[in-house]
């Protein structure tokens, strides 16, 4: 795969340059757009177009993306996606695909295997029932573990491009300062002051009355049930700390960029706009923003909305004048056919020129803007990818 | 099934995207107009919430925003240090500072001891009888059930103390579908339905809430009846649009093929709604929404969002 000029930025709408230039691509931007979709259509593209070994690291459980990929499912383990399914596309290869997905869980007890400093430990933290409720269902702990996978993906070597789409998180900045805020939170004083009377248990003046108060609050099995286990994974501390700091470093690096994806929604859009400028903030690489679901020029020609407006307003009059080609048909019939094609052209048209609008004002971002057309089917297979993944390639 | 509105307490919850939001502010809206004293609650502190009614942002302590209608935005700090001034009866205000930052540590490390603090603010106001009807705009639904089955697992992980008797009674009022219920808005497009049929499964099974009802939004008006769609495709036989063209003075080609686009679009969408329909238990409200083509959002959306959800609540 090319590797020479990674710092070329992509140009003319298309994400070809970006995904031959970088190793991670990571898909981040509101819920409900067509993210994992998107990374899904720019890994299938990049693996078909450039070649090399492209993975795209999927946290969204869509079976639909497997069936898609050509799946029988899609695990922790990396799975490669048959070449069949690029055939059956009409697509021949020139690299290869694989797919995997986030299993929180399982991600978590592979890290705290690994950093764990004896058997003993790790089964003690594997065993607490607060270990066991983090790793499950803590929802934080989904943006973290994430990029800690890709991390290590990465660091195996294996691939030659990963594309990454993000977990829906409730902040949508959650999942870039987590490494960071698992550091801090390692390294935190408070931390170490919560867990010394359960050390030595003598509680200093200073720290008396709030644990007066959270005893009352939690109960003291459970605050000692929280100060067990961070007494186990104080023993992780210094690998934990540096492989946050690793993760950061990471996503900071010029070997990764990435895109952001929203609808031309007002919502949307304002969500995906504040995670460009987020990213700018933490000086990491925006290499695109894509534009999912554009709504067809043809909706904003001047001409048609003045067709569609005759058609409107003047349909019982056309429907007489078109009787010689409308045959047996009912003039009545021909006329709300007629009234209301027209008022369907000028109600989408707002939406159309709602969008344009939206997306000139965007345009002002100086990064590449690629859109993709909407499709009004959904996408069932490599093939439906393939639609997405041209238009993220540009004309 | 109880009547969304006779309920105390409306959960709503959604995929990103689908106007769960809206559909919040639309039903409080609607519920102050009649004559209830309505709490619309933020979850997120991020939300922005007052945008929709073009007002300054709300806060924790809930501020009248129209007649009827209170507002507030969720703050866990804030919650905390209410919550020790009522179950505590100590003067908290010097030390809320290190304690709530202690709080904040143990809920990171302890899941659900936040949520606790969040979900029993609003059953807390509830209980009181503050309001008549309190409307939360809740977490997405990739949240929703952590959030509302969290006083469960706290129950599990703390045995004794103030917090676990406060999510006894929590508990009570959740479980309770005179009072609570929960609405999950979607739209009829294939990962949203899908999304919220999970979600009706894993709310059965992991939360003691009932799933009140289900909000359909964005429904596309159908454009033709069946021999109207014959008629259509006449007039999109090559001859039959140029002549169309020539009486209305222009190209017919553009308005003819938007119309296709709305009537595939229609009848992708039918689809998904019918597969929700077999989905969804039947017991379960579904109440639709038609798509809005508006050019804006904001206080004007939800007024015309609130009409369509009364028309669908039979009123």
């Amino acid at each position: 795969m090319a590797r020479g000029s990674p710092r070329v930025p992509a140009a003319g709408g298309s994400l070809s340059g970006l995904l031959a230039s970088r190793e991670i691509v990571v898909a981040c931007g509101p819920g409900g757009v067509g993210k994992t979709t998107t990374a899904a259509a720019a890994a299938a593209m990049a693996a078909a177009r450039l070649g090399g070994k492209v993975l795209v690291l999927t946290v969204d459980p869509a079976k639909r993306l497997a069936d898609a990929l050509g799946l029988k499912g899609i695990g922790n383990k990396e799975k490669r996606v048959p070449e069949k399914a690029f055939t059956d596309a009409g697509v021949k290869p020139e690299g290869e695909l694989y797919a995997a997905m986030l299993d929180t869980k399982e991600s978590w007890d592979a890290l705290i295997s690994h950093h764990a400093p004896d058997t003993r430990t790790r089964d003690e933290i594997l065993a607490n029932p607060l270990y066991r409720n983090i790793s499950g269902r803590f929802v934080q702990s989904h943006d973290y573990i994430a990029m800690e996978r890709l991390f290590e993906i990465h660091a195996e070597g294996t691939y030659d491009l990963i594309v990454v789409d993000t977990p829906p998180t409730r902040n949508a900045l959650d999942f870039l300062d987590a490494p960071e805020r698992m550091a801090e939170f390692f390294s935190s004083r408070l931390l170490r002051w919560l867990i010394v009377p359960y050390r030595s248990k003598i509680v200093n003046f200073a720290s008396r009355p709030f644990y007066q108060v959270a005893d009352r609050i939690l109960g003291t099995q459970f605050l000692s049930d929280i100060a067990e286990f961070f007494i186990l994974f104080q023993s992780m501390y210094d690998g934990f700390v540096e492989r946050a700091r690793s993760v950061q470093r990471l996503l900071a690096d010029r070997r990764t960029s990435f895109i952001v994806v929203s609808t031309l929604e007002a919502v949307p859009l304002r969500e995906g706009e504040f995670f460009a400028q987020a990213l700018s903030d933490r000086q990491l690489h925006l290499g695109a923003i894509v534009l999912n679901k554009v709504l067809p020029s043809y909706l904003r020609d001047p001409g048609g909305a003045a067709v569609a407006a005759r058609l409107r307003d003047d349909a019982a009059k056309l429907a007489a004048q078109l009787s010689p080609i409308t045959g047996g048909a009912q003039v009545e019939q021909v006329e709300r056919v007629l009234s209301e094609v027209g008022s369907s052209y000028l109600d989408y048209r707002v939406i159309a020129e709602r969008e344009a609008e939206e997306q000139a004002e965007l345009e002002t971002v100086p990064e590449t803007l690629v859109s993709v057309p909407f499709f009004d089917t959904d996408v069932y297979d490599l093939k439906g990818l393939f639609r997405i993944g041209e238009s993220l390639w540009g004309r | 099934m109880i009547p969304l509105l006779d309920r105390r307490l409306i959960f709503v919850t959604g995929k990103g995207g689908v106007g769960k939001t809206t559909v919040a502010a639309a039903l409080a809206l609607f519920a102050s107009e009649h004559g209830k004293r309505t709490l619309l609650c933020e979850a997120d502190p991020r939300g922005d919430i007052a945008s929709y009614f073009e007002t300054s942002p709300t806060e924790f302590r809930a501020r009248e925003l129209l007649p009827g209608l209170w507002g507030m935005s969720m703050d866990t700090e804030a919650s905390l240090r209410e919550y020790l001034r009522l179950n505590l009866r100590i003067p908290v205000v010097g030390r809320i500072g290190p304690l709530a930052k202690a709080f904040d540590f143990v809920a990171t490390a302890a899941p659900g001891v936040r949520e606790v603090l969040i979900v029993g603010k609003f059953c807390y106001e509830v209980r009181e009888d503050h309001y008549d009807l309190v409307v939360v705009d809740a977490s997405a639904t990739g949240h929703i059930v952590g959030q509302l089955s969290a006083p469960q697992a706290i129950n599990e992980l703390v045995k004794v103390g103030l917090i676990r008797s406060q999510t006894d009674w929590v508990l009570e009022i959740l479980s309770d579908p005179a009072r609570t219920g929960l609405v999950v808005v979607t739209t009829p497009e294939e990962m949203p339905v899908n999304e919220t049929m999970e979600l009706a499964v894993r709310v059965k099974q992991e939360t003691t809430v009932e799933l009140a009802s289900v909000v359909v939004n964005r429904v596309l008006p159908e454009l033709f009846g069946r021999s109207e769609e014959q008629i259509f495709e006449q007039l999109c036989q090559e001859d039959a649009t140029a002549e169309l063209g020539r009486l209305a003075d222009g190209d017919a080609g553009p308005v003819l093929q938007a119309a296709r686009l709305a009537v595939t679009l229609r009848r992708t969408r039918a689809g998904h709604l019918e597969r929700l329909r077999a989905g969804i238990d039947p017991e379960v409200a579904m109440l639709y929404l038609p798509f809005l083509f508006t050019r804006s959002h904001g206080l004007r959306t939800i007024r015309q969002v609130a009409r369509s959800l009364g028309e669908e609540l039979g009123f």
